[in-house]
């Protein structure tokens, strides 16, 4: 849903170091995306094919790496991963659990030529 | 050839969100960013609050909507300053915006800045506006299971506002289920249950929300 704010943000890092690395072109673009965060593959090229028209991004694919969303239980300490409805520690059943993995949002790399 | 980056895609906003801050405490403002679906009532909660808070504490807000000024213009009736912010198709508010809204505002003479977001619980949770508190209105007729739908929203919240109590006896909603629910999401968050229709609740919240800002 808000994948155009989001690519928009991520295009504008993108240009920034291929113009840096002094790049004629960039082809790929991996990213790493949290399971909490909702952002949507298909969407984040669909926003990218239309913002990288007549730049050297034109063209460039999209990676995501998805982070699954991991808990970390309050009672005892086990780590596991969060599916829905199911926020439960699988070790002793509390249910007080803390986030420790799925929040991610980043530029991991680039790829350019 | 691979250039390696990794930056946050959301880095800029968070500075601007940042520098917000800075300029809300700099102005000794408390900030609230109050997110909610369509309906749910953020609007006559913020009411609801002015009038229980008239003379105590003073009041600004932020209106952010995709389009209109018809909740900008409701809350100034009750004679506070207002910015209504047009997001013209985004379905969050993002911290340039406030930034700009801030700019408009009388913050020397503003103690406490409610910030209406977009009516929407998915986009707004990844975007922090330099807000002190993030505060969820949850509405009695969308049902109990609101929570595991939107993990983030209802994860990354401080205080959550259970409003339209008042129709509990005609809805099927498990105020004990809900609230469990929400503690095994956010086991830290304050929980209030209000009806803005009666009024019912509102002193609970008006309490707890003096003792944060002072």
């Amino acid at each position: 849903m808000h994948e155009l704010a989001i690519t928009q943000s991520m295009f504008d890092i993108v240009l920034q170091q291929a113009e840096q690395a002094k790049a004629k072109k960039v082809t790929g673009i991996n990213l790493v995306i949290g399971g909490m965060t909702g952002v949507i593959a298909d969407s984040v090229q669909f926003y990218l094919d239309f913002l990288s028209r007549g730049t050297i991004a034109e063209g460039a694919s999209v990676r995501m790496e998805i982070v699954p969303a991991k808990a970390r239980c309050l009672n005892c300490k086990m780590t596991f991963e969060l599916k829905e409805f199911d926020w439960v520690c699988p070790e002793c059943g509390n249910s007080r659990v803390e986030i420790i993995a799925g929040n991610e949002l980043l530029v991991e790399s680039i790829e350019v030529e | 050839m691979e250039i390696k980056v990794l930056e946050n895609i959301l880095g800029a906003n968070e500075q601007i969100a940042r520098k917000n801050r800075e300029l809300l405490d700099k102005n000794k403002v408390f900030c609230i960013n109050m997110m909610a679906s369509p309906g749910a009532g953020k609007t006559s909660f913020v009411l609801q609050t002015i009038k229980a808070l008239k003379g105590k504490l003073k009041i600004g807000v932020i209106e952010g909507d995709i389009s209109s000024s018809i909740d900008a213009e409701t809350v100034a009736k009750e004679g506070v300053p207002v910015v209504q912010i047009n997001t013209g198709g985004e379905c969050h508010l993002e911290a340039i915006q406030v930034q700009t809204a801030l700019n408009s505002l009388p913050l020397a003479d503003i103690d406490l800045l409610f910030i209406e977001n977009v009516g929407n619980l998915v986009c707004p949770a990844e975007f922090n506006l330099g807000e002190h508190i993030k505060v969820i209105i949850a509405s009695v007729p969308e049902g109990d299971d609101k929570p595991y739908k939107y993990p983030l929203m209802f994860n990354i919240m401080n205080v959550l506002v259970l409003n339209k109590t008042d129709l509990l006896p005609y809805v099927k909603f498990n105020v004990d289920n809900f609230v469990k629910t929400i503690k095994n999401i956010n086991a830290g968050a304050e929980i209030f249950k209000v009806s803005c229709t009666t009024g019912d609740g509102i002193s609970e919240w008006t309490k707890w929300l003096k003792s944060r800002i002072k």
